[in-house]
């Protein structure tokens, strides 16, 4: 038809027509969003708490296996060796152990000059001395090779030297560290759990703003398709709120998160000093609060997405 | 421009609002389609803008035939149909320029032609002053008005009206039917759907009736049949 012809020419360069139509769009459903502050905020703090609970449980987490790291790296076997064991033997167990292939490093405690340190330190002086023999053995401690993926081998180790003669016992006392760990991931299990359950909360409460939304502006749907407004034309609006939602959400969870720890800070600071520690807690990273944000996002649109979808059809003009 | 060629619309309870209907609007005609309510009017219109579907025969609007068009398509047929509705269908929450300004931003215009067109288009209706008022503070004639400026702002080659002067008193809804009248002297194919026969007369234009659901008069059959895309 003539007339389209001319409205053709009308029409700006279609690319650019539509980039400027969803930057908008984008700038006016944040407008529609403010307009509305309470009703938006709310839906903005429910996503936001909802992120920030699995996002804090994150944070504490990543702080305890921060405390708890290399504590199995500094795995140290004690070979306490028979009390009838000369210094000399002792060495030459050492030089012998050196050359195993899952042992670094091996170093001697002399058993006449740790009772003189226990003697300063212990403050038994006098009781020691009442005693005659330095009833101390000689110690050898081990650092042994850690494979995290054979554990067994540091066993192995522990049996094999057990079965020197010279020595009276061997043992690697990591079994709490082991436990910590164990719980540690546990923990960390737990929270993937929630953050999915919650993570689907937030799905739902932005799919049921969205669908509340589409019901309220019905009307505009309904004019909007009948001066021929395609589904992607009507469509955008939704998603940019969603998309809206997600960020906000996000940067407030952020900030929740923030400020939950910084009020920890004191009392962990404390805690540490009491263990003469300088340890301080961490919060979330720069790349890791922009993870949020874009986590949040994805799931603002992707349940303005399932709410367009489902709502939308259903709404023709009659 | 439209052409019904034995067309039946029955709706799902069985009610046949249609039977049999072929006619032939050719372009740049006026017509108006009478009848009581209930004869099938309605339904006409929405059967042309692919608001409903028709159960049988062809519909072929200016040379595509509508059955081949799927429900993508739609909206762009849309675009070339300016739809007048009797209860105004405004948005409330916008300006009457905002409002007026819809067609052409679903078109993708640039921001200036938009405004440049809603002024004329505002113009045309003479409502050029009220383009920054609510619709809700304009009397009903006005926002009929509003309509009929949103109908024709992206100046589409088809204007459809369903009872645009139902609600209005007598001197107002001439004034409406004599505004379709000029859009038609500029080239626009008008077709609208009203029962007020005593305006219908005054007017003066081509006359369809209907009467459950079948064509009962029809001006344009005597004339002799011009050759036309659709």
């Amino acid at each position: 038809m003539a007339r389209s012809d001319s409205n053709q020419l009308a029409k700006s360069n279609p690319l650019k027509a539509w980039a400027t139509h969803h930057l908008r769009t984008l700038i006016a459903s944040l407008g529609v969003m403010t307009r509305q502050p309470a009703a938006s905020l709310m839906t903005v703090a429910v996503i936001a708490i909802a992120l920030a609970l699995p996002a804090g449980m994150f944070v504490l987490l990543n702080n305890a296996s921060h405390v708890s790291v290399g504590w199995d790296n500094s795995a140290q076997i004690s070979v306490f060796l028979k009390a009838d064991v000369s210094e000399k033997q002792a060495k030459q167990l050492m030089g012998k152990l050196r050359l195993y292939d899952d042992v670094v490093n091996v170093s001697m405690i002399n058993k006449n000059q740790a009772l003189k340190e226990f003697k300063k330190i212990s403050g038994f002086g006098g009781a020691l001395e009442a005693l005659g023999d330095n009833p101390l053995p000689h110690v050898l401690t081990i650092e042994p090779r850690v494979d995290a993926e054979r554990p067994d081998k540091i066993r192995h180790l522990i049996k094999q030297l057990n079965r020197q003669k010279q020595v009276a016992l061997a043992q690697l006392d990591l079994q709490w560290v082991k436990r910590l760990f164990a719980m540690l991931n546990i923990a960390q299990r737990a929270i993937w759990v929630i953050a999915g359950l919650l993570g689907i909360a937030v799905l739902l409460v932005v799919g049921n703003t969205i669908r509340l939304d589409i019901q309220n502006r019905r009307e505009e749907i309904e004019v909007t398709k009948l001066i021929g407004g395609t589904n992607a034309f009507i469509r955008r609006p939704f998603l940019y709120t969603g998309f809206w939602y997600g960020i906000a959400g996000g940067l407030l969870a952020w900030l929740l998160t923030s400020l939950s720890i910084g009020l920890l800070d004191n009392s962990v600071a404390h805690l540490a000093s009491l263990y003469s520690s300088s340890f301080e807690i961490r919060g979330l990273s720069f790349s890791e609060g922009i993870n949020m944000i874009a986590f949040s996002c994805f799931l603002g649109l992707a349940g303005s997405w399932i709410a367009v979808g489902r709502h939308l059809s259903e709404i023709e003009p009659s | 421009m439209i052409r019904f060629d034995n067309i039946c619309k029955r709706y799902p309870g069985g009610h046949e609002a249609l039977s049999n209907v072929s006619f032939h609007l050719p372009r740049g005609e006026m017509a108006y389609l009478t009848g009581h309510s209930g004869a099938g009017k309605s339904t006409l219109l929405k059967l042309i803008a692919l608001i409903e579907r028709p159960s049988r025969g062809n519909l072929v609007l200016d040379g595509i035939n509508l059955s081949n068009v799927g429900n993508n398509k739609v909206p762009y047929i849309r675009r070339n149909i300016g739809i007048i509705f009797q209860n105004h269908h405004l948005l409330y929450d916008r300006t009457v320029f905002d409002n007026v300004a819809l067609p052409l931003i679903i078109a993708g215009f640039q921001h200036r032609e938009i405004s440049s067109r809603v002024r004329a288009a505002l113009d045309q209706v003479g409502l050029l002053n009220k383009e920054k008022s609510a619709p809700i503070t304009l009397s009903g004639g006005e926002q009929q008005r509003v309509g009929i400026a949103r109908a024709i702002v992206h100046k589409p080659g088809l204007l459809l009206a369903d009872e645009p002067t139902g609600n209005l008193d007598p001197e107002l809804s001439k004034e409406i039917m004599q505004l379709f009248a000029r859009f038609n002297d500029v080239g626009v194919t008008v077709l609208i759907a009203s029962h007020d026969l005593d305006l219908i007369e005054q007017m003066g234009s081509a006359v369809i009736s209907l009467n459950q659901g079948q064509v009962s008069h029809n001006d344009l059959a005597r004339q002799p049949v011009e050759q036309d895309a659709g």
